[in-house]
């Protein structure tokens, strides 16, 4: 168990925590300064400068790593472990990416608020890693979704992307309010906010409420965790907003706000709800685990059967962004045994799939400027079109398939190894057997790319340096995730599941 | 300790296919010279390789199986892991995900130096038959070479997870192959039907292997660390293996201990691990091997592709799913064997008497081979069932045997079908006249098949039917009914596959290459290329060279398989 200490005051201690959201302050002025004053072609330098900027703040978590991962920081606000560091460098990596794709866009390339936005959602995302009271933690998650309601209506000319903003506000602000009832009701069983102290308060004998209201109290800060990571059966937003939402928006909904939750996710209920915990006679650990293993197998099929009509690519993305979801749940289920691997292949999935989506939504975005569509068929004979192009989305897909030598294949290795470890095999076999209805939907497109042919056969796709670039590195990011570079991003792993655990 | 080479040939051997795959697909297509050039010069290199590994491990044939016997007499308590370690050579071993004992671990030993060899001498093959794809060759050439390394890979891997590693990693290129080259009427669905297939079983064995692992993880460090430790001191394993790991020999050494044949695993009175997953993952990878009732994608697979993948899957990969049953289902989980196999076995029958019969109904050309594989790789399973030296010789043979000889039947169809454009076997006829190379290639093979003395097909099939005579003692015991001395009658059935066979390869020869040409439907049949006939020499030499000395591949399979048995209990 984690202790609970607060150290006395030290302005610097504590500034060398929050070194990552100071620099993306920092960089949302700038670009608010620059956007101002730079004109014409100039203005495509916006996005570049917000995205190696974000890079930069990428590299400040290794420079002031945690030093003591149990300490809490800012009056117990937020906690400074391998846990924040690795999901922080995580989701500042998918802003920067975002941002590199957009550069390139006519949509949004030239207007600096874009950037703006992205900048203030990934401080969200950031906080949100290493929030460690009730209070931090809902300021952290508005401070990443409003940005991103406005996100996904950024596109003002189409009408889908305007759809998009009010369905996803209107969704989200209602699973926020679920939670926040649920931090309400568990700040009133409580009367304390720190997450630390809560799960002390609830273990004590002082602790007199009954099982009902804290399973009650769990569920529906369940019900608010599972609409931000899309997992079955609070999705039905993600179809609608990722084929919406301008597409570089969607990488970023897709990566950063799933992995900033899924960390928030696992910190929250190891801490709140421990192994161990009884109230009553209910063992409330297994309550919430069971919690996560059946909304695994429900996100798993449900996205990656739906995801098998889809006619369009977006859309597409996102049942599978669902069903992967679920792979990841099957992770977080695996906090049964308690076992460092549980988190440490959340982690792990959650650090490649930043990656991977980015992949597949950089082409899209790309291809989708150039040829206007985004239907699946629009891509056929892409490989000939641009085959770097069709290279690289086809490592990403099939890093979403879990096919070698892609990352996937190794990440969803570390999941069901997790989950056989602590003794869910029924829930890796359910998690192998969508791994192949996946497949499926993926390898028909890698097909449609290479195989099919298309009218426009002939016209080249050029492929700007910025876009480029950021496809590049990702993609050889997945191979050698996949490959020789796994060993130390999942040391890297299984040192942030020790703080937590 | 056996000899290896002053340079890692094996990591050559897989490496060499994956760069040549990744320089082609950065050369500009339009230059079909250059991407003809680096595709044979990889697979040539790859051969040579091979051909070097083979000779290098048969030369010192003689003297493992002296040091096996003596072992064995000896007796010890680790007699089949030690058996299993001192026949690996070539070893190479570098750490890769230490936090899980993952290594990349990969060696030769008797049962896959052929396959090794054969694998060179398909991708060769292969190779040379595409040779005058016009539709995107660098992209053809590409997959086919990371499929090639795919193969290698799971053949020569010593590490488990390296094993499914490779074994995911030939499907994508694979079904890219089918899918994109394939006969234009089926190889969409054939091509997706085949991938799904082979995944279902890999994934499920995938699953089945990493609850073994954490299986012989618990044993080591309870009950099993005393053996753990002083596997780790006399070197049997790496000095540096963390209980957890993937890597066969101490995952070997844990199944001779008794680790998978705990009473009461997960709960259940009189279930032991070995009891329940060994169907799971020995039928997970024979669906590869087209073992019943699970032959369904690969009649249709290999009529949908193109003539080198064809030649590549039914010649190699069918075999892959076989070794790695044999590998990862019996060796490691012997006790498994003994509960299963004899009822797998009546699976496997099937697959002999019915493949052959479906082949003798077929009017195309290309089915025929497709199910006549269907009927051989059922051999190479009862050969396993036997579990006796002398079947599972005859079932190493016959991987080998078959993969030549199927390869041969497939350039054969390939060649005909470039030229008269049909398969149907009615329509065709008198073609020996205008390709005698090809007719007298497939009567070859015809006669490889049917088992004929002097062919590697005896040398295969033959001790496969002693094996099963052998293993007359074996009695199925489901429940109270008990069903003894049925090897015997199993084997007088398989016969009629083999007069099947017969039958139906003397149909084909007969109807293709015999009888009256009709040079007004078939003009542009003329006779064979270079390239078409270096294919058939390299298939063809090696069915009758086994078959009149079998001495240069058989006590090499012998020596492959007698860990294994060692490892059932058995003697030879």
């Amino acid at each position: 168990m984690p202790t609970t200490t607060m150290p006395s005051f030290d302005f610097l201690t504590h500034l060398a925590v929050v070194v990552p959201e100071v620099g993306l302050m920092v960089l949302a002025l700038i670009v608010l300064l620059i956007d101002l004053r730079w004109k014409g072609e100039q203005r495509r330098g916006i996005g570049v400068v917000a995205g190696l900027g974000l890079l930069t703040i990428a590299v400040t978590p290794f420079i002031w790593p945690p030093t003591d991962p149990n300490a809490l920081y800012w009056g117990g606000m937020v906690r400074h472990d391998v846990l924040a560091q690795i999901f922080k460098v995580t989701v500042i990596l998918a802003g920067a990416f975002s941002c590199l794709i957009a550069v390139d866009t006519t949509e949004m390339g030239r207007k600096g608020e874009f950037y703006l936005i992205v900048i203030v959602s990934t401080l969200g995302a950031t906080l949100m890693s290493a929030a460690a009271d009730l209070i931090m933690v809902f300021v952290a998650l508005e401070t990443l979704s409003i940005p991103l309601y406005i996100l996904a209506s950024f596109s003002r000319k189409d009408k889908r992307s305007s759809e998009a903003g009010v369905k996803y506000f209107l969704f989200g602000s209602f699973a926020s309010a679920i939670m926040l009832y649920g931090f309400s009701l568990l700040f009133g069983l409580t009367s304390e906010t720190n997450l630390y102290a809560i799960a002390a308060y609830m273990g004590s004998e002082a602790f007199s409420a009954n099982a009902p209201a804290v399973l009650f109290t769990m569920v529906m800060i369940v019900v608010g965790f599972a609409f931000k990571i899309s997992a079955a059966p609070f999705h039905f937003w993600t179809p609608d907003v990722y084929e919406g939402a301008p597409t570089p928006v969607t990488a970023f909904v897709s990566v950063a706000s799933k992995a900033a939750s899924m960390a928030l996710l696992m910190r929250f209920f190891t801490a709140v709800f421990p192994p161990g915990l009884a109230v009553g006679s209910v063992e409330v650990h297994s309550f919430w685990i069971n919690l996560m293993a059946w909304g695994a197998v429900l996100s798993m099929t449900l996205g990656n059967v739906v995801a098998l009509w889809q006619k369009n690519f977006k859309r597409m993305l996102a049942y599978s962004s669902i069903a992967q979801a679920g792979y990841a749940l099957i992770g977080v289920a695996a906090l049964q045994a308690g076992t460092a691997q549980s988190v440490a292949s959340v982690a792990f999935y959650m650090f490649m799939y930043v990656f991977t989506n980015l992949l597949a939504f950089g082409v899209v975005a790309r291809f989708g400027e150039i040829a206007g569509g985004d239907d699946i068929k629009d891509l056929a004979g892409l490989s000939r079109r641009n085959p770097m192009m069709a290279l690289a989305i086809t490592i990403g897909l099939l890093s979403l398939a879990g096919i070698p030598p892609a990352a996937g294949f190794i990440g969803k290795f570390f999941l069901f190894n997790a989950a056989v470890e602590a003794g869910l095999t029924w829930l890796a076999i359910v998690g192998v057997l969508n791994a192949i209805v996946a497949l499926f939907y993926y390898l028909v497109v890698i097909k449609i790319i290479y195989v099919d042919r298309s009218p426009n056969d002939h016209e080249e796709i050029a492929m700007p340096a910025a876009t480029g670039w950021a496809l590049g590195i990702s993609s050889v990011v997945v191979l050698l995730l996949g490959t020789v570079g796994a060993q130390a991003i999942y040391d890297w792993a299984l040192a942030s599941a020790a703080t937590l655990l | 300790m056996l000899e290896g080479f002053s340079f890692p040939v094996l990591s050559a051997i897989i490496f060499i296919p994956i760069v040549a795959g990744v320089v082609l697909l950065f050369i500009d297509g339009k230059q079909r010279d250059l991407v003809r050039g680096v595709a044979i010069t990889a697979a040539v290199a790859v051969l040579a390789l091979s051909f070097a590994v083979y000779l290098a491990y048969n030369n010192q044939v003689s003297t493992l199986m002296a040091a096996q016997e003596a072992a064995l007499a000896a007796g010890g308590e680790s007699v089949g892991t030690e058996m299993f370690v001192a026949g690996l050579a070539f070893r190479e071993q570098i750490g890769w995900f230490d936090s899980l004992g993952i290594t990349y671990h990969v060696a030769v030993d008797g049962l896959n130096a052929p396959m090794v060899l054969l694998t060179g001498m398909v991708t060769v093959a292969g190779v040379l038959i595409s040779w005058r794809i016009q539709d995107r060759i660098r992209e053809f050439m590409a997959f086919f070479m990371l499929l090639v390394a795919g193969v290698y890979g799971v053949f020569l891997a010593v590490d488990l997870f390296l094993l499914f590693f490779f074994y995911e990693l030939a499907i994508f290129p694979m079904y890219l192959l089918i899918a994109g080259w394939g006969w234009i009427k089926l190889r969409e669905y054939a091509a997706m039907k085949l991938t799904i297939y082979i995944l279902v079983g890999s994934v499920i064995a995938l699953v089945g292997v990493i609850a073994m692992v954490l299986v012989a993880d618990n044993f080591y460090q309870a009950e099993g660390a005393a053996i753990f430790e002083a596997a780790k001191s006399s070197g049997v394993l790496a000095a540096n293996t963390p209980t957890f790991n993937f890597d066969m020999i101490s995952l070997t050494l844990a199944a001779e201990h008794g680790a998978f044949d705990v009473m009461n695993y997960a709960g259940i009175d009189g279930l032991t691990f070995a009891k329940l997953w060994f169907p799971f993952i020995f039928l997970g990878f024979a669906v590869l091997a087209g073992v019943f009732p699970f032959h369904n994608w690969s009649p249709d697979g290999h009529v949908a592709a193109p003539t080198a993948v064809s030649m590549i899957h039914a010649g190699v990969l069918m075999k892959l799913g076989a070794f790695a049953a044999l590998r990862v289902g019996v060796q490691l989980m012997p006790e498994g064997a003994q509960t299963h196999l004899p009822w797998i076995v009546l699976l496997t029958t099937i697959n002999v008497v019915y493949g052959a019969f479906i082949a003798f109904r077929q009017r195309d050309f290309k089915y025929v081979i497709g199910f006549s594989s269907v009927s051989h790789m059922g051999l190479v399973a009862m050969g396993f069932a036997t579990m006796n030296v002398t079947g599972m010789t005859g079932a190493g043979l016959q991987m080998f045997s078959h993969g030549a000889m199927t390869a041969l039947f497939f350039g054969c169809v390939g060649m005909v079908y470039d030229r008269a454009h049909t398969r149907d076997i009615p329509s065709l006829g008198g073609m020996i006249k205008q390709m005698p190379w090809v007719g007298f290639a497939f009567i070859i093979g015809g006669l490889t098949s049917m088992g004929m003395p002097g062919f590697s097909g005896f040398i295969a099939e033959y001790p496969i039917f002693m094996g099963l005579f052998a293993a007359s003692d074996i009695t199925l015991t489901i429940g109270t009914w008990q069903l003894a001395n049925y090897y015997p009658v199993i084997a007088i059935i398989s016969v009629l596959g083999i007069v099947i066979t017969a039958a139906y390869v003397l149909r084909v020869s007969g109807q293709v290459f015999f009888g009256e040409f009709n040079a007004e439907k078939y003009p542009e049949v003329t006779d064979i290329t270079v390239t078409d006939r270096i294919i058939l020499l390299l298939l063809g030499a090696p069915l009758l060279i086994i078959g009149f000395y079998p001495a240069v591949m058989a006590p090499m399979v012998e020596a492959g398989v007698r860990p294994v048995i060692a490892l059932l209990g058995g003697s030879f």
